[in-house]
């Protein structure tokens, strides 16, 4: 096992040094060095990591100790990488995709200045780096440096085109809300520090019978407060769409490979915490579904191409907590997987859409680019019917099982799972039908600039294209092929605690049919719906009104969120500058310095210059000193 | 005579002393004052060295009595040499600024 | 009444009176002439003491040199009645002021001291004279004396300098 070990530090370390390569040289690279070495990089790490994933396949997991991070005799925390079914499917993913998407962004880039060209991949390396260390970390004070590391370079790669203050702003909105997550998370392990001295996971889990369930549920709850942030959930989701301000392969890297799955690994990761906290677990099903929801309708009324894959994304990212809410921890993490074909799929055709469109990005503008981009609009076509839930694509397995299990916990969270998956395929379809069919509505420039991207760009999507498809036959349900859900077979040492305590409500095979049927067949009506009514889409001059316009802006919450808490937070740091500070603070200090200015003008006043005065001044004083001594 | 009377005259013009160096504004006058209380002190100097004589110790020491007598006339010499170092400022004084009044002297200001 | 209590009283109100006429008297003149009866009345008091060498050397330092030296001064200067300006009323009030109150500060302290009913020896003694004074100011007293010697050198110089520095600069 040893073999395997003395590799795994190499993973992170690879992107790592691509990071320094080309962030360093970055004026001195040229674009196709700095291509060949962020992606080179990226490409070894995968090798690596299906080596590690046979390895551990083999059941060859353990900790690597390489050295201690902090040591002090209240509490030890070394650096370890710990490898298992869980961290080596994350690595398959994170790797995976993320080489795809790095050769995507070769080409995707291209117009970059070489200097520029190089420092995006310097920051895309260390953006891996960062997601790796983090589902790497042997403990969780390793897995927050990684989060940390993801928020950092999420800010980075969001604001990559810094010259647009928009752009910046959205770097910051979600740096910001990153960082009220993360205080959450922050405070979580410090509880677990205060209860258990540790912060091992192996450590941590071997002793969770010794936490009261207060505790517990306080430290799950603070822990998917971290969740809600990194995972763009409610109400700390609102980051997420913004972040399409970034190039478009770094929304795809973000939305698929990194970041928003980290939140999904943590509480993966943290299961039999949850699993013990019952009431965290409702919140978190709960929360999860109302994103879900949520999103799903500002989805339907989006007509930005990105920020319709953007509020998908939320939308998916909640299926997946609802999943880990109801127990299905295998479902979860199985639908963060074939999430991540499709997602990065969806994302990428949307890149080279945008790429054809010179920039454009408002799909009211666009229509029939079938025939104009044939690889893009077929590989895309097949994402949306992953990501409707369509059999047997992979979306349909990974979805399914969660909304089998969410009807095993509650029939309720069921119908609403099935309401969002319909209005999912709605929207995706409506996306795709605006966008592919029907007649071109753009300008005539634009038509003629009408063209297929570059191999660079149609082969990932192709390879994703392939993943989407069949990266969900992994995980056959049961009722289909006995022995088929091979990834529930793979994951279950991870879960094995956690499931241990889970009370399985086990359906019926009848009830388990009818809610496929179900689910897919209002699926298939809400796709036949939507690409019905929008493949002749004709630009509509008239405003949205009612409730359509409440979704076109997005039910209002970047507003409830500046008015409720930006908005008073700012007159309170008005109020805070001008009278506490200005008045309060400032007066003490400058009041202190008056005071000393104003007594000693005064006290000058005695300096008079004048001999008689002193003497005087001396005789009061003897004459003080006199009766002190002698009568006192 | 009991020492009391002795005391009380020497605080008394000590402080006429302290009073003149109050209240003038003259130079010499405030010197002069500086002398009178510089032989008040002397007096009552005096004075307590013949109480002591009259006492059995004093009998005893005669050296204890004779003490205070030559600290008298230290003083005088000290006196004396002040004397004649402060009127020599006050002169100077009166050369550059044509008075002796102390207040013209309050260039300690700046 | 003996009559040392007689002169002592006599030589008491002496001194208070020309004292008090010595921070009176408008004119510089009228101040000196009343220190120098001030030092002969103290000088009185000295014999009522049996201090007969204090007080010849009172007479002889003070109201001989010193106070001829004011003498010379104040009358090289011409100073007169109404060359000096008057103080600050609230200024001469308030030295006053203060300067009676250390007074009776000092009165009550010595009525709470308990000396106070200690006798003076009067017309005796043989300490003040000049026989005992000078044995003892040259056996035990020898080096500070030479010392004082040292101290009027420099005293005498200083006076010079300061004088004669004038002149070099005028």
């Amino acid at each position: 096992m040893n073999n395997v070990f003395q590799l795994v530090w190499l993973i992170p370390m690879l992107p790592l040094a691509g990071f320094l390569i080309n962030g360093l040289g970055r004026k001195h690279l040229s674009k196709t060095m700095a291509g060949i070495i962020g992606s080179g990089v990226i490409f070894i790490a995968f090798l690596l990591s299906l080596y590690v994933f046979f390895s551990v396949k083999n059941g060859n997991t353990d900790v690597a100790h390489y050295f201690d991070f902090i040591n002090i005799p209240a509490l030890k925390i070394g650096f370890d990488l710990q490898v298992d079914q869980l961290t080596s499917i994350f690595l398959l993913i994170i790797t995976g995709v993320g080489f795809l998407i790095h050769v995507y962004s070769t080409a995707y880039m291209h117009d970059e200045e070489p200097k520029d060209f190089a420092k995006y991949f310097s920051f895309l390396n260390l953006f891996v780096f960062s997601m790796l260390l983090l589902v790497l970390g042997g403990n969780y004070v390793i897995l927050f440096m990684g989060w940390e590391g993801v928020g950092l370079c999420s800010y980075l790669l969001i604001g990559f085109w810094f010259k647009n203050t928009n752009y910046n702003n959205a770097a910051r909105k979600a740096f910001i809300m990153n960082r009220i997550g993360d205080l959450g998370f922050l405070l979580a392990i410090f509880w677990l520090v205060n209860k258990l001295g540790t912060v091992d996971f192996r450590d941590v889990f071997a002793n969770v019978s010794k936490l009261s369930t207060f505790d517990i549920t306080g430290i799950t709850l603070l822990l998917f407060v971290g969740a809600t942030g990194k995972s763009a959930q409610i109400p700390l989701y609102t980051w997420l769409p913004d972040a399409m301000a970034g190039p478009t392969p770094v929304s795809a890297l973000i939305h698929a490979a990194t970041m928003v799955t980290a939140g999904i690994y943590m509480i993966a990761r943290s299961n039999i915490l949850y699993t013990m906290a019952p009431v965290t677990q409702t919140v978190v099903a709960i929360v999860g579904l109302s994103t879900a929801i949520l999103a799903a309708t500002i989805a339907l009324k989006q007509n930005d191409i990105k920020k319709v894959l953007a509020y998908s994304t939320v939308s998916q990212l909640g299926y997946m907590f609802l999943g880990l809410g109801v127990g299905a921890y295998t479902g979860a993490v199985f639908h963060v997987m074939t999430h991540a074909f499709f997602k990065a799929l969806l994302f990428l055709g949307a890149g080279s859409v945008i790429h054809a469109m010179s920039g454009e990005q408002d799909m009211r503008n666009m229509g029939g680019l079938k025939k104009y981009m044939r690889i893009t609009h077929l590989t895309f076509l097949l994402g949306c019917l992953a990501i409707a839930g369509i059999p047997p694509f992979a979306g349909f397995f990974s979805k399914d099982e969660i909304l089998g299990a969410a009807f095993a916990k509650n029939p309720l969270y069921y119908g609403i799972g099935v309401a969002g998956a319909m209005m999912t395929a709605f929207y995706m379809f409506r996306l795709y039908a605006m966008t592919f069919l029907g007649k071109f509505r753009g300008t005539i420039e634009q038509e003629h600039h009408l063209h297929e991207s570059p191999r660079a760009m149609t082969i990932p999507l192709i390879v994703l294209a392939i993943l989407a498809v069949i990266g969900g036959w992994i995980g056959i349900p049961e009722i289909f092929v006995h022995g088929g859900h091979k990834l529930e077979a793979f994951l279950d040492p991870v879960f094995a605690q956690g499931n241990a305590i889970t009370v399985k409500n086990e359906l019926a095979h009848n009830t388990e049919y009818m809610l496929m049927v179900i689910s897919v067949a209002l699926a298939l009506v809400a796709l036949l719906y939507a690409w019905k009514k929008f493949s002749a889409y004709q630009k509509a001059e008239k405003e949205e009104a009612g409730l359509g316009k409440v979704l076109e802006n997005k039910w209002y919450v970047d507003e409830l969120y500046d008015a409720i808490i930006v908005k008073p937070l700012r007159s309170i740091a008005t109020y805070l500058n001008n009278v506490v500070e200005k008045k309060g603070i400032d007066g003490m200090v400058n009041g202190v310095g008056k005071a000393v200015n104003y007594s000693s003008r005064q006290i000058r006043l005695l300096q008079s210059g004048q001999v008689g005065t002193y003497v005087l001044l001396m005789v009061i004083g003897i004459l003080v000193l006199f009766i002190v001594q002698l009568f006192l | 005579m009991e020492i009391r009377y002795y005391i009380s005259l020497a605080v008394a013009l000590f402080c006429i002393g302290i009073i003149g160096v109050l209240t003038r504004r003259n130079a010499i006058i405030i010197f002069m004052c500086v002398e009178l209380m510089l032989n008040a002190v002397n007096l009552l100097l005096v004075a307590f060295s013949k109480m002591h004589a009259a006492t059995a110790m004093g009998k005893a020491f005669p050296g204890m009595v004779s003490d205070a007598q030559i600290f008298v006339f230290f003083i005088m010499v000290v006196a004396a040499a002040e004397v004649s170092v402060g009127l020599a400022i006050i002169v100077m004084m009166y050369r550059n600024t044509h008075s002796t009044d102390v207040n013209f002297l309050n260039r300690l200001k700046n | 009444m003996s009559i040392t209590e007689i002169l002592f009283w006599f030589l008491t109100a002496l001194a208070l009176g020309s004292a008090i006429m010595v921070i009176t008297a408008k004119s510089p003149v009228h101040s000196v002439l009343a220190l120098i009866v001030t030092f002969f009345a103290i000088s009185g008091h000295y014999i009522l003491l049996n201090a007969q060498f204090l007080a010849i050397v009172n007479i002889i330092v003070y109201a001989g040199a010193i106070m001829v030296l004011f003498l010379f001064v104040v009358m090289l200067m011409n100073l007169n009645a109404g060359s000096e300006p008057q103080k600050n009323r609230v200024l001469q009030f308030a030295g006053l002021i203060s300067g009676g109150c250390l007074f009776l500060v000092m009165i009550t302290a010595l009525m709470k001291s308990d000396v106070v009913d200690k006798t003076v020896q009067m017309n005796d003694g043989d300490h003040g004279l000049i026989n005992n004074l000078g044995k003892e100011l040259f056996k035990n007293y020898l080096v500070p004396f030479e010392i004082s010697s040292v101290l009027f050198l420099s005293a005498m110089i200083g006076a010079v300098v300061i004088g004669k520095k004038e002149k070099i600069e005028k």
